[in-house]
């Protein structure tokens, strides 16, 4: 670990670049290529994405060393000091969003190896593009620079929800556009208001202001928060601002519905990160602003996913639901505002999301098990597709197993067994049942709920109502979920009339196997795990270090700015900034 | 000017969100248009020094270097991504609406003709 720390150390801060540099130049690259070249496409996306990943493991390993209270990552892609310039800002919670980036594209882009990629155009670089979005998402500093980021991420998600045509898919994709667009205009709002009030879009600068606003501006400015956060609760899937997402995400191809199990992730870490910065206990007046909101939000959130999955007949519905589920439960924890929480939150998050993810995939493979192999429902096959060339065209003879020679065995014996397996384990985790991650999540969310000053130091303290309906609902929407997910296993597992044995690829299986795998693996480690979300919630909730870090970076120096220095502050009118 | 000014993006905002909800599909990206507008006067609005009529962002010499004798340029370049952003997506979202329009044969939002909802299970 250490090597990788000293390898890391020396790359810094420029290895920061990579998670949004690597896929822009392999999107890049991949444009050149003709369509025909899949097969080159898919191995040269398969090893971005996965050198992606080891960076992305660098870098949280470089966060997280012994020794070091926070250290944080500043890069200065202008040169220009803070306030001026658009800053990255490398912490642990983004290298760790990085990381399940990288984790959940990894697995699927394998996944849409076996046959998916070959269902439209220019998937692997859409699919690139998408992660560069997530990427900067993950890393900018600046709010400007997080909207170019996002419309990035989302140009590159219409691109990938549409991916297969189909009019099933062209409906949702019509509806999530709009209301994306409409969100990017809050987004622009709510923005260009607080850069109006406090004269700047950096997030650290930004922290800094808000306790010194005046406060006749004050009401103007939590107006501009709450519009800027209508936008990420929007992308967060909050009750009632989530009828998009399930139609949306089930009538996606199964690897790019795994893929966007990170977006509505995006949407609560962009709540988490500037809400924390900009009204933490220090911010004054302004002290945990719209706390209520996010809770009762999250809350209303999980009622109606838990309600969505019971009455989910397919599949691909349920994983949806469980999307929202796990996003209002994020939220309704998030907005509790406490150190425990959010470190329990923070554990949650990566479980849920590689089991949603795990879930979306799995979808895939049992629903082509009960049509008996056809990749397309019969809907499907009635509609023509506009953006494909005609040879392209998933006509109803079309084969898209024509390379039949990469299984591994005809049939696996033991492959319905493992679908059930994956199937199971994917309930425990997402209803938090023992003895996976879901479960280690939400005990420790419930734990910190109950002793919000640690165990023993808490006689006393009361559990307002909120906190006791988060408890219930945790444990209830928990209940829910495993009604749910059990009705819909028993239905495609025991109550199946006599089908053949699914074929399954190692190329399908494997990707599942491993979501899953990291679950039992974040189960075994939770001790560390723990440990890593706990110092990051600090870090979060003591917003002083990460401000104090990015107003501080220096540029480096250069002819331009050495040259500068001899002349009086020009082009840099006095007093822009406060 | 001020008045003028909040005026438009009043009308602008009021209409795109009206059109927005419409159940058309052309209604609907001319009302994301209009929305559209109506952020990026909004955006540029809200330079720090208010509104400043005739005046220009880019240093000259022999005028003073003060905030009173110049514009805040940062709006601007706000207002040219938003445009150039809100552009691209516009146009994307014309080719996803004339697909569904192809495909449905309605220009409904939700690809349905008024009477075969009633059918709908």
């Amino acid at each position: 670990m250490s090597r990788v720390a000293e390898l890391t150390s020396a790359l810094m801060p420029h290895l920061m670049l990579a998670p949004i540099g690597l896929p822009m130049l392999t999107a890049a690259f991949m444009m050149l290529l003709r369509e025909e070249k899949q097969r080159l496409k898919l191995t040269l996306n398969i090893f971005s994405t996965l050198a992606g990943l080891l960076i992305a493991i660098a870098l949280l390993v470089w966060t997280h060393q012994a020794g070091a209270p926070a250290t944080m990552g500043v890069y200065l892609p202008g040169n220009w000091p803070a306030p001026f310039g658009i800053v990255l800002a490398l912490d642990r919670l983004s290298a760790l969003m990085l990381v399940l980036t990288g984790i959940v594209a990894l697995c699927s882009i394998v996944f849409a190896g076996a046959r998916w990629h070959r269902a439209g155009v220019h998937y692997h670089t859409l699919f690139q593009l998408q992660l560069m979005g997530l990427g900067g998402a993950f890393l900018t500093a600046d709010l400007f620079n997080l909207f170019v980021f996002f419309e990035i991420m989302l140009a590159a998600s219409y691109g990938l929800l549409l991916h297969g045509s189909g009019r099933a898919r062209v409906q949702a994709g019509l509806h999530y556009i709009a209301i994306n667009l409409a969100a990017s205009s809050l987004f622009l709002i709510g923005a260009s208001m607080l850069y109006g009030i406090t004269g700047t879009l950096n997030m650290a600068d930004l922290a800094q202001s808000v306790p010194q606003v005046s406060d006749a501006d004050r009401g103007l400015l939590h107006a501009a928060a709450a519009i800027l956060a209508t936008a990420f609760l929007i992308k967060a899937a909050v009750w009632p601002l989530n009828f998009w997402l399930v139609p949306a995400y089930s009538a996606a191809t199964a690897p790019v519905g795994a893929l966007f199990a990170i977006m509505t992730k995006v949407g609560v870490y962009t709540l988490l990160r500037l809400w924390t910065l900009l009204f933490s206990s220090e911010a004054g007046p302004s002290a945990l602003f719209g706390s209520l909101w996010l809770v009762a939000g999250g809350m209303a959130t999980m009622a109606f996913g838990a309600i969505g999955m019971m009455g989910s007949q397919r599949l691909t519905h349920l994983a949806g639901h469980a999307a929202v589920l796990s996003s209002g439960t994020l939220l309704a924890a998030a907005g509790f505002g406490q150190n425990g929480l959010t470190a329990g939150l923070l554990y949650y998050l990566p479980s849920s999301t590689l089991a949603v993810s795990a879930l979306f995939l799995l979808a895939d493979l049992i629903d082509r098990w009960r049509n008996d192999g056809s990749t397309l429902a019969p809907y499907e096959m009635d509609d023509d597709a506009p953006f494909l060339t005609p040879e392209l065209v998933p006509s109803t003879g079309l084969n898209l197993d024509e390379d039949e020679e990469v299984l591994v065995g005809r049939v696996i014996p033991a492959a319905a067994a493992f679908l059930g397996l994956t199937y199971l384990m994917c309930t425990l985790v997402i209803a938090g049942m023992p003895p996976l991650s879901g479960f280690v999540g939400k005990f420790a969310m419930l734990t910190a709920l109950l002793n919000p000053l640690g165990l023993g130091s808490s006689a006393g303290t009361q559990l307002g109502p909120w906190g006791w309906g988060l408890l219930a609902l945790m444990i209830g929407t928990g209940l829910v979920a495993l009604m749910a997910l059990t009705r819909s296993g028993i239905r495609h597992f025991w109550a199946s009339h006599d089908r053949p044995t699914p074929r399954l690829r190692v190329m399908e299986g494997m990707p599942i196997a491993v979501l899953l795998g990291i679950c039992v693996a974040l189960t075994l480690q939770a001790d560390g795990v723990m440990r890593f979300t706990e110092a990051t919630a600090n870090a979060l909730h003591a917003p002083g270090t990460y401000v104090r870090a990015v107003m501080s970076a220096t540029p480096k120096p250069g002819p331009t700015t050495a040259a500068a220095e001899g002349r009086p502050i020009e082009g840099r009118p006095e007093g822009a900034a406060p | 000017m001020e008045a003028i000014l909040a005026l438009s993006i009043g009308v602008l905002t009021g209409s795109g969100v009206w059109l927005l909800l419409r159940p058309r599909t052309f209604q609907v990206i001319m009302g994301l248009s209009l929305l559209s507008y109506a952020v990026n006067l909004f955006i540029f609005s809200m330079g720090r020094l208010g509104l400043e009529v005739n005046k220009e962002p880019v240093l000259r010499p022999g005028v003073p270097q003060d905030l009173l004798h110049y514009t805040d340029p940062l709006p601007q370049a706000l207002v040219l991504t938003a445009i150039v952003i809100g552009f691209a997506m516009t146009a994307l979202f014309l080719v996803v609406l004339l697909a569904s329009r192809g495909m449905a044969g309605t220009d409904h939002v939700d690809g349905t003709l008024a009477s075969d909802v009633q059918e709908m299970p």
